[in-house]
């Protein structure tokens, strides 16, 4: 959570806006933010904290546990018209990648710019070549991507 | 954004168009209706509203009040906790 707020300014820059979920309720998020998170992050969470005590926006997520009452680490990218890109659902001891949410965007960025035209290959990073799935590309893709390209 | 929550009441998220979860006057668990998964890649995501705190104030957090806008979701299983 902490590694979101302290990237918050590159989030911004790529037009994403950030909501926290947990069953804490909003009075606890806020001594986490005023007591711990402001010690890591300067000036504290800038992004909503939302509080879902009965769990109730889990399940409707697929994330909340009912035998330990919480929410796992799941992460959705949520596109501007409120759909569902991309979800990553993790047991609670392991955090996630941040690089790896901005690579995220940013290819679903660039594929939604092109309308659709343009698929990003795996291992994709920004600035490189995409993929113009069509007639054209029909068993040629090794001409333009192959495994080693994914450093 | 509605109004931000007011006083003592235990308020959590909910789905919207699940009806609100207030009134418990006569609570009747076994007639509770399960929220249903409906998360899926590709399909809309399931709105929500919920109080939040958000720079030393409460507010209400109503997803479909982001449309036009790229948002990260990020559920975590507790404050305090250590990852």
């Amino acid at each position: 959570m902490s590694a979101v707020a302290d990237n918050y300014a590159k989030l911004q820059e790529l037009g994403v806006e950030v909501l926290s979920v947990s069953v804490d309720s909003h009075f606890v998020h806020k001594m986490w933010n005023d007591n711990e998170l402001t010690k890591m992050v300067e000036g504290g969470v800038p992004f909503h904290m939302v509080s879902d005590q009965a769990g109730n926006i889990g399940k409707a997520y697929g994330v909340y546990d009912d035998n330990m009452g919480i929410e796992l680490r799941g992460r959705f990218i949520i596109d501007p018209d409120g759909v569902i890109q991309a979800m990553e659902v993790l047991t609670p001891p392991v955090g996630r990648m941040f690089a790896e949410t901005v690579r995220q965007f940013r290819a679903f960025q660039v594929v939604r710019a092109s309308k659709g035209a343009e698929a990003t290959p795996a291992g994709w990073q920004p600035g490189q070549p995409t993929l113009k799935p069509g007639p054209d590309l029909v068993g040629n893709v090794w001409k333009v991507w192959n495994p080693k390209m994914e450093k | 954004m509605a109004d931000e929550p007011k006083g003592c009441a235990r308020v959590t998220g909910s789905v919207v168009g699940e009806g609100p979860p207030s009134a418990p006057v006569s609570p009747a668990p076994e007639t509770r209706k399960e929220t249903a998964v409906t998360a899926r890649v590709g399909q809309k995501a399931p709105d929500f509203q919920a109080p939040a705190y958000f720079k030393g104030g409460f507010t209400n957090v109503k997803l479909s009040d982001y449309l036009g806008k790229w948002i990260l979701l990020c559920f975590y299983p507790g404050d305090f906790t250590f990852v």
